[in-house]
């Protein structure tokens, strides 16, 4: 057994508390980081924060801009075969809307070479912005689990709803942008 | 004089034979002198790069060793930028910009990353300092039997510190 009387002898008070603040310090970014991963993705309903995607032609579009107008965020990769069922349909889409000027889409490239990006792009002839998801920082936000995931924002700027995976077909697309154009 | 005509065809194929020949042989030597001048980085050179790298897709598995198509697609875009002449800082950096820090098998020396590099260190010296002190304490205590926390007016212990005593004495005597 140790005397106590010994222990105060051998460890002085400020190293004591140097030590309990590092210990208390290295707690709480632990329980930061793991608030964080467990913050989870962006739930319907809840509001979309704003964010900037700089295309491939170098324009910055900003959500911000786009106030009272249904946004779709298309995540995709060159490399992602799923991705290619879904492209033809999303070009399709956006052509319908596009004179309304009501919808707006976003292709959110992500984890890509820019070469094969724009070879994608041509080979599926999309016209709708396209840009590099620059440090990752679009997807994180989202936090999305993969590509191809679409998520559709309302004219108030809240998340409408999300598909993971491709859309099977133009009506399914449709489907999900329809109801927020009329709100 | 049909013979001679024949020998004429044959030597005009012969020379545009021959032209054609020098011509392939040229334009070959002159690709492959190309390619040699373009130096295209080897296997080993774009991997040295890569493995210090990580595709966010694949979580783990350095990039010169992933067998993803997002992986063998960064690993072109590196060799791309080695024949253009960049150097590995330049193209570590221009992945940390495309893909952010996570793709890098070290995290860069700042803000809270800091910690993963000053933590170790703190703790080991800490850890180093403990047992010297311990091992210090440990050499400078004194042998025999520590009588400090000892009842000395438990009748048990009394007769076996007089029965020690007598052993010692006996000891002594001998």
């Amino acid at each position: 057994m140790e005397n106590p009387e010994e222990t105060k002898k051998t460890l002085p008070r400020w190293a004591v508390v140097t030590a309990f603040v590092v210990l208390l310090g290295f707690l709480g970014i632990l329980g930061w980081g793991l608030k964080n991963a467990q913050q989870g993705p962006v739930k319907v309903g809840q509001p979309v924060p704003v964010f900037n995607l700089t295309t491939f032609d170098g324009q910055v579009v900003s959500t911000s801009d786009l106030k009272g107008k249904v946004i779709v965020v298309n995540f995709w990769a060159s490399w992602c075969k799923p991705c290619e069922q879904e492209a033809a349909e999303l070009e399709e889409a956006w052509q319908s809307y596009r004179e309304s000027d009501q919808v707006y889409f976003f292709g959110v490239d992500y984890v890509d070479t820019e070469t094969q990006a724009k070879k994608y792009i041509e080979k599926f002839n999309i016209t709708y912005p396209n840009g590099p998801d620059l440090r990752t920082s679009i997807s994180q936000l989202f936090r999305i689990t993969g590509v191809p995931e679409t998520y559709v924002i309302d004219k108030n700027g809240n998340l409408a709803n999300a598909k993971i995976g491709p859309y099977e077909s133009l009506a399914e697309i449709k489907q999900m942008i329809d109801p927020l154009i009329s709100e | 004089m049909s013979q001679e005509k024949f020998a004429f065809h044959l030597d005009k194929n012969f020379t545009i034979g021959t032209i054609f020949l020098i011509f392939f042989i040229l334009f070959v030597s002159t690709t492959m002198v190309f390619a040699q001048n373009g130096t295209p980085p080897t296997d080993n050179e774009v991997n040295a790069i890569a493995k210090d790298l990580y595709c966010p897709v694949c979580e783990n598995t350095p990039l010169d060793v992933c067998p993803t198509v997002a992986c063998a697609q960064w690993r072109d875009m590196i060799r791309e930028k080695l024949t253009a002449g960049w150097s590995k800082e330049q193209i570590s950096q221009y992945f940390v910009d495309q893909y952010g820090d996570r793709v890098l098998a070290e995290p860069p020396k700042r803000g809270f990353n800091w910690l993963v590099y000053v933590l170790p260190p703190i703790f080991f010296l800490g850890g180093c300092i403990l047992v010297y002190k311990n091992l210090r304490k440990f050499k400078n205590q004194k042998p025999g039997v520590d009588s400090g926390n000892m009842d000395k007016n438990d009748p048990y212990m009394q007769e076996v510190e007089e029965a020690l005593q007598l052993m010692n004495r006996k000891d002594q005597g001998n």
